[in-house]
């Protein structure tokens, strides 16, 4: 024995992942101060979250979010991290550990937790540049300096990895092409239906999907140029992602004589066939089962820890995990038998112009399994059904509808989410993605005097991932803190929450939320339907985040843009058509004379934003006028819309002795390119031709001031309240310049302002420096707003009134309703 | 007790208006869809109901954003004021209205 005595035993882990560090966090939980603890990491980082590699290669987190445990907290807790050197060899008589480089640390406990190694299918080809797996940070790096270079990408699996792969590479602007051996996508944990929802949403976001495609082939010489099928079928690629599964990485605990079949052998107190030594995560096999989610590895860790600190007898007894994709804006949720069969019952519910689908496959009047698409917010309620196989009764008619449906119909009280939270035991989990259950979170609150939801985040990692568990998270801060409690630390929208706008906003993007009680749901609405200030503001969120996908909810706008008119004072309203850069002709303004003629309009005014009002108009008559005005080739100029109004021109050098350039084509080309936008207030343009400034485009949001050399752009100003004349931005030279420009600060204002922040406001928040950082500074970043303006704009630039016809179904709001006879 | 049509004529979180001899009746329908009647005008500047935001029991005049209880017809919070409520009720798959005001007939 050659093992230098210590005064306290020595636990060497090797594998610096997630399962073997969370079992050395709950050791520290449980004896902090009783080993001397080395880690060992074959990867260069301290740990981090393997699964949020997702959000990071789709540009929403950093590397530097995701870690869980800083060097400086390894460092505190008096743990020795060798990161970036493998261990090699395992000396188990003389209890020594041996790295790649020659490191050698004894032991006395050994942990062994190294994960799994993503499966290479043995093609030719499988080896050369191009072709990376998706397993952890160094191949997040690959794939993003891959996308850096543009082009094309192949990724071979449609599992739930593949799949995250694919979305990512296709956010960073790779034509990208999933290839799928199974008939249908994800078919481990989807059935037949939802999985082709899946395939059409995805393909709806501009990727390829092929299923039924088996790779003979990785094509390319010096290094890959694409993939070749075993029908024949060749599809070019510069970039080829193998994401076909994985298998437990028990290369060293075989090689040093462990007992292993697939993965490393495990009891059901976590040991090897070595009594010294434990082993958890992927890389294990227990009772015949290998593990590819982080749910069960919470388990292993804490019975793990139990047995090392000998502080407990605990047993692991696996468990049902559920599974989600996260790829934003797609939700998903399946969990246990979701595909039924003998003695099952099979309860559907299909929704495809809102493109839901829930699946509940009933054994025994219990749940046995449950996929959810579209919508996803009942999850956890449904997981706890399968979980606690709690028998459905009175719920067996109704859980098809969803959690808040199924108890109102079953006569239970109304869902009141916090009561819910109080009554759950201390043992539940709230946070999946960390493992965190609802007792620890009350712990750290009252024993660190938590009092904001950053700060729960950063002691406990709870809702720190996916955020799908924020609302269950902050409902636990306001059960221990009471009213004192305040969302985020920013002013609610309104009293039916306590988030600031800012907040719901990101949550709405970052967690794919798409429906407006999917919001109130997940982040805790106080009210069942919200109010007249949440709800047209959560309208334009959505509305924004999700375009072409989101549908308008018009009970959720304010009268003027629910009918497309202004109402007056005394219940009647104005109409105001849309006249280009305020240019009109004489078939204009005769249609509008017959229609002034035709029903009786009592005022006829020129506005303020250079076109026509025609006021007191009945809501009944609104259609009719609209069809007359359409007629003549006139469209809404939405003069009601928190959106696009007027852009403002004059005459310019057509005509003006001193114009410079045409400034009235101009502010054409922009209202044509910015007409029926939404944002989060009112916005106005205007172009003048000269530095005399006719049309006043320094009090506008976006004001073009042409001078003989370009045009020069001014932001943020306002006529209205507090006058504020523009900043200015920048200066231009041509007019596609002009319109990349301003297409740009639109979006840039659509997506961060606050609902009724007009520009000026926003700008003075953020900052000029700011907004010329993203518009003026960054030309790519300018480039790709401008694209997702013009994205949103394909669903916006439908005339509303035309729409509203009389006798079309949009019409009949505009109807009173007729008494029988 | 007049026939107005079906509960679908009225979109949920909606209003549509009935015209009668005594002005125009606003039929409300909330997200749980229990259905209300008032008098189309705001007891503050006289603002047709009907197009405001409704959410839980009220609803949002469109005017000056006073919120108006759907079953009392009184004005909520601090602004005092009441619409006159009308009986409505879904009998048989049908919307009956009656043409009384119910403070009236009560
Ligand atoms: C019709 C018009 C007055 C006119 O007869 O000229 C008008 C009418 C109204 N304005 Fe205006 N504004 C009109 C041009 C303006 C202008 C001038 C301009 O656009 O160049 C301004 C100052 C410029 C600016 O916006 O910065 C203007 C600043 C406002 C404001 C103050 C906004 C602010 O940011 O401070 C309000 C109040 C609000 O929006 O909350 C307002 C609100 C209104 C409302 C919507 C009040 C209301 O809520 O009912 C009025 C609706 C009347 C109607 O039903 O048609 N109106 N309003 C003008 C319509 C222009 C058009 O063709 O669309
Ligand atoms: C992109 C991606 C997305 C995922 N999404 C989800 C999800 O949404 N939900 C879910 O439940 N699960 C998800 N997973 C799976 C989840 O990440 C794993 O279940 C979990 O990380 C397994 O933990 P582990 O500790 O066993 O392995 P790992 O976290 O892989 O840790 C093993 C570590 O050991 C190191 N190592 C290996 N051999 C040696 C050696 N000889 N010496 C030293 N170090 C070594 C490895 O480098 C690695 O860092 C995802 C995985 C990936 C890759
Ligand atoms: S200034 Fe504008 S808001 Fe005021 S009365 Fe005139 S039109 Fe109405
Ligand atoms: S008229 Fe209804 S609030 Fe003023």
């Amino acid at each position: 024995m050659n093992a230098i005595p210590a005064q306290h035993p020595r636990l060497v882990v090797i594998g610096n992942g997630m399962a073997g560090m969370r079992t050395v966090e709950e050791i520290l939980a449980r004896a902090p101060g009783k080993f001397q603890i080395t880690v060992f990491g074959a990867e260069p980082h301290p740990n981090y979250n393997r699964i949020m590699l997702s959000p990071v290669l789709a540009g929403e987190k950093t590397f530097d979010d995701i870690v869980i445990n800083s060097r400086e907290w390894y460092a505190e807790n008096g743990i020795e991290l060798i990161a970036g050197e493998k261990v090699v060899s395992v000396d188990r008589e003389s209890r020594l550990v041996m790295g790649e480089f020659g490191t050698t640390r004894p032991y006395d406990r050994l942990l062994i937790a190294t994960g799994s190694d993503p499966f290479i299918i043995p093609v030719p080809g499988r080896d050369l540049p191009g072709v990376v797996t998706f397993r952890d940070m160094a191949d997040v790096d690959a794939m993003l300096d891959a996308c850096g270079v543009g082009g094309s990408a192949v990724v071979i699996g449609g599992g739930l990895l593949g799949l995250e792969a694919a979305n990512g590479l296709a956010v960073n602007g790779m034509k990208t092409t999933v290839l799928h051996l199974m008939p249908t996508l994800m078919e481990r944990q989807l059935d037949t239906v939802a999985g082709g929802m899946l395939k059409a949403d995805l393909e709806a976001r501009g990727l390829t999907v092929m299923c039924g495609a088996d790779t003979a082939e990785i094509l390319g010489t010096e290094r890959v140029t694409g993939v070749r099928l075993k029908d024949g079928q060749e599809i070019a690629a510069d970039l080829v992602v193998m994401a076909v599964g994985i298998r437990p990485n028990s290369t060293l605990g075989r090689a040093i004589g462990l007992d292993c079949k697939r993965g490393i052998l495990v009891d059901d107190t976590m040991r090897t066939s070595d009594p010294f030594i434990y082993s958890v995560g992927e890389c294990v096999e227990h009772r015949g089962v290998c593990y590819g989610l982080v749910a069960p590895l919470w388990d292993m860790a804490r019975v793990a820890a139990d047995h090392l600190t000998g502080v407990a007898d605990s047993l692991y007894i696996p468990a049902v995990s559920g599974t989600r994709l996260k790829v934003t804006g797609i939700e998903m949720f399946s969990a246990g038998d979701f595909i039924g069969g003998e003695g099952a019952e099979v309860v559907e519910f299909r929704d495809p112009s809102r493109g839901l689908y829930r699946r509940l496959v009933l054994r025994e009047e219990r749940v046995a399994g449950v996929v959810l698409y579209g919508e996803a917010e009942d999850a956890g309620w449904y997981f706890t059904l399968l979980k606690d196989a709690q028998e459905l009764g009175t719920l067996r008619h109704t859980a098809i509808f969803g959690q808040s449906v199924a108890l109102a119909a079953s006569g239970a009280p109304a869902k009141d989410p916090k009561a819910a939270l109080a009554a759950l035991p201390d043992s539940a989990e709230i946070c999946g993605c960390n493992g965190v259950c609802k007792g620890k979170i009350l712990t750290a609150i009252a024993e660190k005097g938590l009092t904001t939801l950053d700060d729960v985040r950063a002691h406990t990692k709870a809702s720190a991932s996916c955020g799908s568990c924020t609302p269950q998270v902050e409902g636990l801060i306001s059960l221990a803190l009471g009213d004192g409690y305040q969302a985020a630390g920013e002013k609610p929208m309104c009293k039916c929450t306590t988030h600031g706008h800012d907040f719901v906003r990101k949550e709405i993007v970052s967690q794919g939320i798409k429906t407006m009680p999917g919001v109130m749901n997940r982040l805790g609405w106080k009210t069942a339907d919200g109010c007249h200030h949440c709800r047209p503001a959560l309208n334009y969120y959505l509305l924004c985040a999700w375009p072409g996908e989101y549908q308008d909810d018009a009970q959720s706008r304010f009268v003027n843009e629910r009918n497309h008119a202004n109402i007056q004072k005394d219940g009647t309203y104005s109409v105001i058509p849309r006249m280009w850069g305020g240019v009109t002709n004489a078939a204009e303004l005769r249609a509008i004379a017959d229609v002034v003629d035709k029903y009786d309009i009592p005022t006829v005014k020129v506005t303020g934003g250079q076109r026509i009002d025609l006021l007191g108009v009945q809501r009944e008559k609104l259609p009719e006028v609209w069809a007359d005005l359409n007629a003549a080739g006139m469209v809404s100029g939405h003069a009601y819309a928190k959106g696009l109004r007027t852009v403002k021109t004059c005459v310019g050098s057509e005509w003006c002795r001193f114009g410079t350039q045409d400034s009235t084509g101009m502010g054409i080309k922009l209202e044509r390119m910015t007409w029926g936008s939404w944002h989060p207030h009112k916005v106005k343009l205007a172009v003048s031709g000269c530095p005399r400034n006719c049309a006043e485009a320094t009090i506008k949001d976006f004001g073009v001031v042409a001078v003989d050399s370009g045009w020069e752009l001014h932001i943020a100003g306002n006529g209205g309240i507090h006058l504020r004349g523009t900043d200015f931005l920048c200066k231009v030279t041509t007019e596609e310049e002009v319109l990349e420009y301003c297409g740009a600060f639109l979006q840039l204002y659509r997506e961060e302002a606050r609902y009724l922040d007009r520009t000026a406001p926003w700008v003075e928040r953020v900052g000029l420096d700011y907004v010329k950082a993203r518009i003026v500074d960054d030309a790519e970043g300018r480039r790709t707003l401008h694209e997702r303006f013009l994205y949103s704009q394909k669903f916006m630039q439908i005339d509303p009134w035309a729409e509203r016809a009389p006798g079309a179904e949009a019409a009949q709001p505009f109807t009173s309703l007729q008494p029988a006879e | 007790m007049i026939d107005i049509g079906t509960l679908s004529d009225i979109p949920r979180q909606g209003a549509r208006v009935v015209k009668t001899a005594q002005g125009d009746i606003a039929v409300f329908r909330t997200l749980d869809d229990t259905v209300f009647a008032l008098e189309d005008r705001c007891p503050h500047k006289g603002g047709p109901l009907s197009q405001g935001i409704i959410h839980g029991k009220g609803v949002a005049c469109p005017l000056h954003s006073w919120v108006i209880d759907l079953a009392s017809g009184e004005a909520q919070g601090p602004d005092h004021g009441c619409a006159k409520r009308f009986a409505v009720e879904l009998r048989d798959g049908r919307l009956w209205l009656a043409l009384s005001a119910a403070q009236e007939a009560a």
